[in-house]
């Protein structure tokens, strides 16, 4: 079984550090990237299967890389991480996010999410739920 | 980043300053309803008062005048008849003493023929004498053995040689009865002998009775006759018999009737209309008390009195009842009001608070989170290496450094969930995690009550995309009005469970005292409430407010004494609804 390709985007170099090792050390093939113009070369380049995106970063946020991705690659699915959780996610979810999870995230919960994502392939949970 | 916080804590500030001072006391009210009530009591009544004086007035005035009037012309036609009588008899004197001769009229058997005659054609004529100049009777006929007396020491003889003719008063004379003298001297014409002789003719004073009685005035009423001296000349019933002296002042001289109003000797009030004679020195007097003569006025008073009270009264109640209510509608509309104010002041102070709640938990949820990677990374080394040293030691450590790291995020979360309580936000949420948070504040007042929370969540609800503060809101008014509802031991029981392809339920039931139907129907309502004192009616009808803004419905169900199901139904996507 391959590996899962995974995109963490978040400017805080600690938080994303981390979170890579211990995808990492969960078998999942992780990059990190902690700019939004960062992200968005990885994608290009590494194409993940799935973006794990924090919505409130300096210069580009989220939300518009976001929209980018969705633009050039569907298919990608991405999951949004907030501080404040409310009104970025809902935004998030109407530009075709999978779902948002609060900070701090639980691990276990993060991988469930992630998985069930690429099995859904490309629908996001508000409607799978319907 | 501490910029905004700032401008934040001083909008938050500054809310709080502008509030206005919003005490009413009771007094005020009181105050108020007397000043209304005072007002439109004087506003009415005065008028009232004056149109009643002044119909009064009027009205005693015109009464009397009715009253009155007749009396006045009686008496007046009553002193004239005296008048003509007396004026007839004097003139019949005055002829007979003209027309015939002083031996004539000396002549016994002369006098006597002419009296018969005189006797036939005027009724009262008592007898008839003739004197000569010394005053001494020289013929008389009449039921009196009178002839031969000497008049010249008398009153009415001396005023006859004096004026020519005279008609006394009534006086008792030799025969000690009352009569009236009409007196006329001869005048100069035919024989000098003749000079100085007197005709002269007695009246009976029954005659005088007769015409006091033709004026037929009620028991009541006296009619007499008087002297301009104040001597009864006929019998009074209330004050003296003839030639007593009447013992009040005698009025003001008036020839037309006219009327005084006076305190008799006896006490009462009584209403004198009387008259002077023009030509003779009487008066003729009528007396009636004034209770009777005004009988008709006091039962007009009384019964305009009587009109006037329940007027007044009717005013008062009126009035009363009316500054009531008004007053009573007033202080609940104040009240109404104030209550709107003061939710309304809470929900602004809420919603600064909880976007100061939401700043402060966003700043530390970052941190927390990279705390919570780096200790799951640490863990995950640990476990993931075969033979760590002190591994013993060290996953137990990060266990805990794991553990407050979720203490931190429940608390930022709940944070969270106040701040979203003002704004419409919609999530995709967990609906049985709400419900779960909103008991975290229930748990201690169940606890303490020993209320049996009953939860019975369906394991696979469907997350729905929803407001998580305003769906708690939801929760916690329903919760808190069954809390309040069941006694303390009762039971309250919240049941989740997916309704259809669209929506999700949630019934809160608790087996409480239940509601009337006239509860239900306003159940709803802005400001109604059953909890007297502490309620403001708003809760639910916030709450009613919330589920419809997020497509929802709320029913209930209640049965009085037994308990009451609120039910809400929810739709799994609130996006369409709310998505603004």
């Amino acid at each position: 079984m391959t590996k899962m390709r995974v995109l963490l985007v978040d400017d805080e170099a600690e938080f994303v550090s981390a979170l890579a090792e211990r995808l990492n050390l969960r078998g999942f093939d992780v990059q990190a990237a902690t700019s939004g113009e960062e992200a968005l070369e990885k994608v290009n380049a590494f194409s993940p299967q799935v973006v794990v995106l924090d919505v409130l970063m300096p210069g580009m946020s989220g939300l518009e890389v976001l929209k980018r991705i969705k633009k050039t690659h569907p298919q990608v699915q991405v999951i949004l991480l907030t501080g404040r959780g409310s009104w970025d996610g809902i935004q998030g979810i109407r530009e075709g996010a999978y779902d948002c999870l609060m900070k701090p995230i639980q691990i276990e919960e993060l991988m469930q999410i992630m998985t069930s994502a690429v099995e859904s392939g490309g629908q996001n949970r508000a409607e799978e739920g319907v | 980043m501490f910029g905004w916080l700032k401008d934040k804590l001083t909008g938050f500030a500054g809310s709080l300053r502008d509030l206005p001072d919003y005490t009413e006391s009771p007094e005020r009210y009181k105050a108020l309803r007397r000043n209304i009530i005072i007002l439109m009591l004087l506003i009415t009544l005065v008028p009232l008062f004056l149109m009643g004086l002044i119909n009064h007035y009027l009205y005693r005035l015109t009464m009397q005048e009715e009253i009155v009037q007749p009396v006045k012309l009686l008496v007046n036609k009553t002193r004239h008849s005296f008048e003509l009588f007396l004026a007839e008899r004097l003139s019949a004197v005055s002829f007979i003493a003209s027309s015939h001769s002083c031996e004539d009229l000396a002549n016994a058997r002369n006098l006597s023929h002419i009296f018969t005659v005189m006797k036939k054609e005027f009724s009262g004529v008592v007898d008839l004498g003739f004197l000569d100049p010394n005053g001494v009777q020289v013929s008389y006929d009449g039921p009196y053995r009178l002839q031969g007396k000497d008049y010249s020491d008398q009153d009415w003889y001396k005023e006859t040689r004096v004026r020519g003719s005279y008609i006394s008063d009534v006086f008792l004379g030799y025969r000690k009865l009352p009569h009236i003298v009409i007196a006329v001297e001869r005048s100069g014409i035919g024989a000098t002998t003749c000079l100085g002789c007197v005709l002269r003719a007695t009246i009976d004073t029954n005659r005088f009775m007769e015409l006091i009685a033709s004026m037929r005035v009620d028991p009541a009423s006296d009619v007499f006759l008087l002297n301009k001296s104040g001597v009864f000349q006929t019998p009074s019933k209330f004050y003296g018999q003839v030639l007593e002296t009447f013992p009040m002042p005698l009025p003001p001289l008036s020839y037309e009737p006219n009327v005084v109003d006076i305190k008799d000797s006896l006490g009462r009030e009584v209403m004198i209309t009387y008259a002077y004679f023009e030509s003779l020195p009487f008066i003729l007097m009528v007396v009636k008390p004034r209770s009777q003569v005004m009988q008709a006025w006091y039962t007009l008073k009384t019964e305009a009195f009587f009109v006037f009270a329940v007027g007044v009264l009717i005013i008062f109640v009126v009035i009363f009842k009316l500054v009531d209510k008004l007053v009573k509608r007033l202080e609940e509309s104040d009240l109404k009001r104030e209550a709107a104010y003061r939710e309304m002041q809470e929900s602004s102070k809420l919603a600064s608070i909880g976007r100061l709640a939401a700043g402060v938990a966003h700043e530390i949820n970052n941190p927390l989170a990279i705390i919570n990677e780096k200790a799951g990374l640490i863990k995950d080394l640990v476990e993931f290496t075969p033979d760590f040293p002190q591994k013993e030691k060290l996953l137990p450590l990060t266990g805990a450094i794991l553990q407050s790291v979720d203490r931190c995020r429940t608390i930022t979360q709940r944070l969270l969930g106040f701040a979203r309580r003002m704004d419409v936000s919609i999530q995709l949420l967990d609906l049985n995690e709400v419900i779960e948070e909103v008991l975290g504040f229930l748990e201690k007042e169940a606890l303490h009550r020993n209320i049996d929370l009953q939860l019975n969540l369906a394991k696979d609800l469907p997350r729905i995309a929803s407001d998580r503060g305003q769906l708690q809101q939801v929760f916690l008014n329903i919760l808190n009005n069954a809390f309040d509802a069941v006694q303390d031991g009762g039971k309250v029981a919240i049941t989740s469970f997916e309704v259809d392809m669209d929506t999700v339920g949630v019934s809160i039931q608790d087996n409480g005292q239940g509601m009337t139907p006239e509860t239900m129907a306003h159940l709803f309502e802005p400001f109604f409430t059953t909890k007297k004192g502490y309620g403001t009616g708003l809760g639910l009808s916030i709450t009613y407010g919330i589920v419809k803004k997020l497509g929802g419905e709320i029913k209930v169900k209640s049965q009085l004494g037994a308990g009451t199901t609120f039910t809400v139904f929810l739709p799994k996507k609130a996006l369409a609804l709310a998505g603004e």
